[in-house]
């Protein structure tokens, strides 16, 4: 039935007037944001205690669409901008939404920094194996082979494994899956966002126009099913070999441990240097 | 049979397909406007997987089963904010009595810093700045401040930036080579109006230079650092005390103007141990960013205002505003609209052109009679005010013009000191910075003449004076 106002059950938490998202059709962001919206309502987290900050790439025009702290910083520098507010503002949920360049290329120090020092932020990467918002150059997770504008025969780059980089940089929770796997999904944000510690979720999400028309994979649900066919839970794939896992990707749960959070140490220290 | 209920919002479909293909039982086609359709709405069984992956927010399924109660999670409440900004009150650190010390530039300015309430600071290590972090690693946590050492240079900037969005006074250090990497979030600092200090302790140039060694080679990448047409404040203090002061007034210009202010000291300046007198906390003024008013709902964090500087909301005090470092309007979303470009643009560099003469500072000496005017800043204006003294004491017709501002350059100031003289000086620890500045202020009415050193090595007195003897003739 046709509607003459927005249907979403998440209004409260979007700023209504800037819709409908920038992203192409078919893009696979706005599943990610839902399944964020859906998360932070079912955890009953209000608005005014959300901050998102974000980098530059497509994935980071998502705040501009909520109705939180937002801010939209410079390319890769998201988790720094997010590390000030953080430490200025503990009470909030501090959230950082950042691309596959964003995050691994340009930001990789950022990332892994944040991950040491396991400060209290939630970092969803928009994983579409592309710099989608320049015209679909290779990223540091286009899989080997696949084309980009300028990997025209093919990339020969090794790609990055963000959720594995995390994990061993110290990250307190690391999670990965698809936009396929929505309840996955909404699980992994749940906990990532109820982690204290440095949280991870990584998002395989389809571009269709920038990676898919390149690649002969234009169509949307295509992509979804070709990425859908290459995840192998973490579970599972133990007991793999690596022939077996050529080509595919690992999804659950990487990391889930307890280490003490950054901004909780430094609060500490500071009433430690005042008693004293 | 279950009625399921699917709604449709048309303006948000892109006809993507996602939720045709991914519908177990054909519900729903593309109709002749390109934007999905129910075909067979009976053949619905309330999954909810069109729902659940519309990448657009345009569809939602309100699953019909009588008898199972659906969860409603919780309303959510808003937690009870802290004070807006971090730890302000009267100036810390400082007694009832002026207080007597002798210490580094350095140690001025970590002190000023958090008398003028700073809050926050984020760095990385670099000579000849480096102690400025360590000064403020052991004072920020005895205030309620906080500290972190970064990954790098660019971080840092990025913190301090995030930091004071939230409602800390926020500042870093650094010198040259770490200066360069400040510039890409110090312009988005100046672009999104986030005030901000920045400190960089200069060293020689280029590239890594001369770590250990004093020179002013900075003074045009602290103007022009960063890309694009932006505001800055540059301070330049040529003492341990100055130091002091000119820290606080940073943070005062940069709270009062919403703009990133760097104090520019060198190597000498950071370094040299000299008395110092700080004065009673009372008579320390501290500014604080101009505060929003009117209630969120009415709120625009970018308003054009009289005074060209927008009331300032920090994050998590429930304004949930948006910011950018792209071209954007008073509501603070991006926008393509050349107007309001313009409007912004203009507005962001009138506001420092405007109040100049509130943030312009000159020192002067004995510039009455004066046929020679040395004009010198930062370090280099110890020596040349040593130099103008030998000079006077000689009979020499020679003053001082000592700018402690050094953008906005003092042009007006300048042009009045001299009016009579028949020369400009200008000594500086670099190869006629600043002089070309001043020869472009003074346009043919002062001959200038320029004393550039960069080998490391401060100017003395004597070379001075040995030169405004060869200008005088």
């Amino acid at each position: 039935m046709n509607q003459t106002q927005p249907v979403t059950p998440y209004s409260d938490y979007l700023r209504l007037s800037k819709f409908p998202f920038i992203w192409c059709p078919g893009c696979g962001h706005g599943i990610i944001v839902q399944s964020f919206l859906r998360t932070l309502r079912k955890l009953g987290i209000h608005k005014e205690d959300v901050a998102l900050i974000s980098g530059i790439g497509c994935s980071s025009r998502a705040p501009g669409y909520l109705d939180f702290n937002t801010l939209h910083t410079t390319h890769g520098r998201a988790i720094a901008f997010a590390t000030g507010i953080k430490l200025t503002k503990p009470h909030l949920h501090v959230v950082v939404v950042t691309g596959d360049g964003d995050a691994a290329a340009i930001g990789g120090n950022h990332l892994i920094h944040a991950c040491r020092r396991n400060i209290d932020i939630t970092a969803l990467v928009f994983n579409n194996y592309i710099y989608g918002m320049t015209g679909g150059q290779v990223s540091p997770t286009t899989p080997k082979g696949m084309r980009a504008s300028t990997a025209p025969y093919g990339s020969i780059d090794p790609p990055f494994d963000i959720a594995h980089l995390a994990a061993a940089a110290g990250a307190s929770f690391v999670g990965r899956t698809t936009v396929f796997h929505t309840p996955q999904l909404d699980k992994l944000i749940e906990q990532a966002l109820q982690k204290k510690g440095f949280s991870l979720v990584e998002v395989l999400s389809q571009c269709p126009i920038a990676f898919g028309r390149r690649n002969k994979i234009p169509q949307p649900f295509e992509l979804m099913e070709f990425m859908k066919k290459g995840a192998v839970p973490f579970s599972k794939a133990k007991d793999m070999t690596p022939e077996e896992l050529k080509g595919k990707f690992t999804t659950g749960v990487l990391a889930d441990t307890d280490r003490p959070e950054y901004v909780e140490q430094y609060l500490k220290l500071c009433e430690k240097v005042q008693g004293s | 049979m279950p009625n399921h209920q699917i709604l449709i919002y048309e303006p948000w479909c892109k006809g993507c397909e996602i939720c045709i293909r991914i519908c177990p039982k054909d519900v729903l086609a593309l109709n002749d406007r390109g934007k999905v359709s129910i075909v067979d709405k009976d053949a619905c069984i309330g999954c909810r997987q069109c729902e659940l992956h519309c990448p657009d927010l345009a569809i939602r399924v309100i699953p019909d089963r009588p008898g199972k109660k659906e969860e409603t999670p919780p309303e959510p409440v808003a937690s009870e904010p802290p004070p807006a900004m971090l730890g302000q009150g009267p100036p810390a650190l400082l007694g009832d009595k002026p207080i007597i010390k002798v210490m580094t530039g350095n140690d001025a300015c970590a002190l000023g810093a958090i008398a003028a309430g700073c809050r926050f600071f984020a760095g990385y290590p670099i000579t000849p700045s480096s102690e400025i972090a360590e000064n403020l690693s052991a004072l920020l946590p005895k205030v309620g401040g906080r500290f972190i050492q970064m990954e790098d240079e660019i971080a840092s900037m990025g913190a301090v930036v995030g930091a004071s969005l939230a409602g800390a006074k926020a500042m870093t250090a650094t010198s040259g080579p770490g200066f360069s990497l400040k510039q890409e979030n110090l312009g988005y600092a100046s672009m999104a109006e986030v005030p901000c200090v920045v400190v960089n302790v200069m060293r020689g140039g280029p590239s890594t230079g001369l770590p250990t060694l004093g020179t002013q080679q900075d003074v045009m990448q602290a103007r022009w650092g960063t890309h694009g047409d932006h505001p800055v404040i540059v301070l330049c203090p040529f003492s341990v005390e100055e130091t002091f002061f000119s820290t606080i007034r940073a943070f005062n210009l940069a709270e009062k103007y919403r703009v990133p202010v760097v104090v520019l000291m060198d190597e000498v300046v950071g370094h040299t141990t000299e008395k110092a007198v700080l004065p009673p906390a009372s008579e320390v003024h501290v500014e604080t960013r101009p505060r929003p008013t009117e209630p969120p709902e009415r709120f625009l964090p970018y308003k054009h205002t009289e005074s060209d500087i927008p009331p300032m909301a920090v994050y998590g005090e429930g304004y949930r505003f948006h910011v950018t470092g792209l071209a954007h309007d008073e509501t603070g979303f991006p926008t393509n609209n050349s107007e309001e470009i313009d409007r912004l643009l203009r507005r962001i560099n009138r506001k420092i052109e405007r109040y100049r003469d509130e943030i312009v500072d000159v020192q002067t000496e004995s510039l009455e009679g004066a046929q020679v005017v040395v004009f010198a800043y930062g370090s280099a204006s110890r020596s040349a005010r040593e130099a103008v003294r030998m000079a006077r004491a000689e009979g020499l017709p020679v003053g001082l013009f000592r700018p402690t501002v050094l953008w906005p350059f003092p042009d007006k100031e300048l042009v009045k000191a001299t009016e009579n003289a028949r020369a400009v000086l200008v000594p500086e620890l670099n190869l006629g910075m600043m002089a070309h500045e001043v020869e472009w202020a003074l346009q043919d009415r002062s001959k200038v003449h320029k004393l550039g050193r960069v080998d490391g090595e401060p100017l003395p007195p004597t070379a001075i004076l040995a030169k405004i003897k060869e200008v005088l003739g």
